[in-house]
């Protein structure tokens, strides 16, 4: 299992990471090593195995459809890195 | 008035605040003056909250003197920096939520608080908990008290060498591996983990969401117990809180363990252990079989599934969890001129390198054409991990073996290879998969006096067993009573 470099910026780029061409070489690297590691599970039989994504048999655990208090305006802007007339400012969305 | 109030345990302190044989002032700033004389060298907390801790300790005075008895009122705690604590900075080790302040604080912080701690301040971890030393965290890495060249163990490595080397009478920690278990048995101190769901996650800053869980580190286990009382109960604002009822913790710890079933996996004795931690856990077993236990010899035959199910399930978790930082609503944001550039150079420079492999890990994982070969298989893998145990669990009452392969390790020894440095948590891991709880009490030392831990494990809900099992152990022996010099 080995991950290329396209494959790493690819990944990268799905989580919005910027990384070096450094970081590119290093984490193929170490990504391919984990993921070989990983490889082992392919030989256990899972047939007819049901997946656990979730350990609890809670299920659909709702509250009752009555309003409340929440955060102020200024409670949420408050570590906001950039602001505005009580929003959040953000960057031009689409790009140059 | 003695001058040894950083040594007390949590429920020795309370003895003394109830005679009014000193005051929470007077405890706290015991231990305020101790963080300044050690912390320098040990470097277990990010954030001494000094002044409002006093406040607390004089408020808790207040309350006591007005027959207030809280179960923790005036008792000085510290808390890992992965707990929202509003008004206090929570930094969970990263660079990206440097001065980051919460606007509301964790619910189990806020059961604490309600019972009366002070506050001491925020420990050390690994960035978003995510490491078994305390080096990934980004702004130092804690020493162990036991040795200063060696880690702490991680990810709540801050909290366990804090109480370790007495700089508070107790922390909070979180498990999502191993995270409270192996730092207690690198520390020499008890860490507890209980059944997923038992604790609110509520302000707990998400890294596994199925895997998380609140723990605690102690001096000794009637400490634990004490903790565990005060922070479990359903939580209406986390809908993986456990609606079960709360049983009274302290009235188990009997010390009798007769005819206690104690299963010993065989796949939990491996090669690679550091010989000297496989006499002492052998030894402890031995203890508990001289004290009335009867041990039994099980198989847990998808042991060595877990590590690689955990590297892909935990990271594919995270990879949704940290998708937040992002540089707009809150922390680090770096400035770039469009939208999806400034996600990238926001994450790309917040994060180290450890959160950066395990968010790349999981969004490959999840990613199409390689979901099903990846997660799912690994979440297939995790239902026969959990039967193992089930299965198990028909046959004993607890499980036994070892926490860590080895002692702790020197600071740098495993930093370069992510993946031996995953392999620490090989003993560890599978509770979180399967849910279930578990304890390290600590159980010897090797020959460079480096503590080793034993682990106790109990099905989901099964705190009540493990907490017996383990203080029956440790009232027989004295590991716990050993002080690392500093």
């Amino acid at each position: 299992m080995h991950l290329t470099p396209a494959e790493v910026r690819h990944v990268a780029e799905l989580a919005k990471l910027h990384l070096t061409e450094d970081e590119v070489a290093q984490y193929a690297g170490q990504l391919s090593a984990i993921l070989d590691y990983a490889e082992s599970l392919q030989t256990v039989d899972t047939s007819n195995v049901p997946p656990t994504p979730y350990v609890l048999a809670l299920t659909n655990v709702l509250r009752a459809d009555e309003p409340r208090p929440s955060l102020s305006n200024a409670e949420a802007l408050a570590n906001a890195p950039a602001s505005v007339d009580g929003f959040f400012r953000v960057r031009a969305v689409f790009e140059e | 008035m003695p001058n040894h109030l950083h040594t007390l345990t949590i429920h020795a302190a309370l003895d003394g605040l109830r005679a009014g044989t000193f005051t929470s002032v007077e405890l706290t700033q015991a231990l305020l003056d101790r963080i300044a004389a050690v912390d320098g060298d040990v470097k277990a907390y990010l954030t001494v909250t000094a002044e409002r801790a006093l406040e607390q300790a004089a408020q808790a005075d207040v309350r006591r003197h007005n027959g207030d008895d809280a179960p923790l009122l005036g008792v000085p705690l510290a808390i890992k920096d992965v707990l929202s604590t509003a008004g206090v900075e929570t930094t969970c080790g990263s660079r990206i939520l440097k001065g980051y302040i919460p606007p509301f604080t964790a619910t189990a912080v806020q059961r604490l608080e309600t019972a009366g701690m002070v506050m001491l301040g925020k420990t050390n971890t690994d960035e978003f908990a995510m490491g078994s030393s305390t080096e990934n965290s980004a702004y130092f890495t804690t020493r162990n008290p036991w040795d200063l060249t060696r880690v702490p163990g991680g990810s709540s490595g801050g909290s366990a060498a804090a109480v370790a080397a007495d700089l508070a009478l107790g922390a909070l920690g979180t498990d999502t591996g191993g995270s409270v278990r192996q730092p207690a048995a690198l520390c020499g101190v008890v860490g507890f983990k209980p059944s997923y769901g038992r604790i609110s996650r509520y302000g707990l800053v998400a890294f596994g969401s199925s895997l998380d869980q609140v723990g605690t580190l102690t001096k000794d286990v009637r400490d634990s117990a004490l903790l565990l009382q005060v922070l479990a109960g359903h939580d209406p604002c986390d809908s993986t809180s456990l609606p079960d009822p709360v049983p009274d913790y302290s009235a188990t710890l009997t010390g009798d363990v007769q005819g206690l079933r104690v299963g010993i996996p065989k796949e939990y004795f491996i090669d690679g252990m550091q010989p000297e931690v496989e006499t002492a856990v052998r030894t402890a077993i031995a203890q508990l079989e001289s004290l009335g236990a009867e041990i039994v010899p099980i198989s847990l035959p998808n042991a060595d599934k877990a590590l690689p199910v955990y590297y892909l399930v935990a990271p594919a978790e995270a990879s949704a969890n940290l998708a937040r930082y992002d540089g707009v609503r809150f922390g680090y944001s770096a400035g770039a001129d469009a939208m999806f550039e400034n996600f990238r150079q926001t994450r790309g420079q917040g994060f180290g390198p450890e959160v950066k492999r395990r968010i790349m890990l999981g969004a490959y994982a999840l990613s199409a054409g390689y979901y099903d070969a990846y997660y799912l298989k690994a979440q297939q893998v995790r239902t026969l991990i959990k039967q193992d145990f089930e299965q198990a669990f028909t046959q004993v009452d607890v499980i036994a073996g070892p926490v860590s392969p080895t002692t702790a390790f020197k600071i740098g020894e495993k930093s370069d290879n992510p993946l031996e440095m995953y392999l620490t948590d090989i003993f560890t891991i599978s509770l979180n998969l399967a849910g279930m709880c578990g304890i390290s009490v600590p159980c010897g030392f090797d020959g460079q006096n480096l503590p080793i831990g034993l682990q106790l494990i109990g099905p989901h809900l099964g705190e009540e067993v493990v907490l017996r099992t383990a203080y029956a152990y440790e009232q027989h022996t004295a590991w716990h009573q050993r002080k690392a010099g500093i």
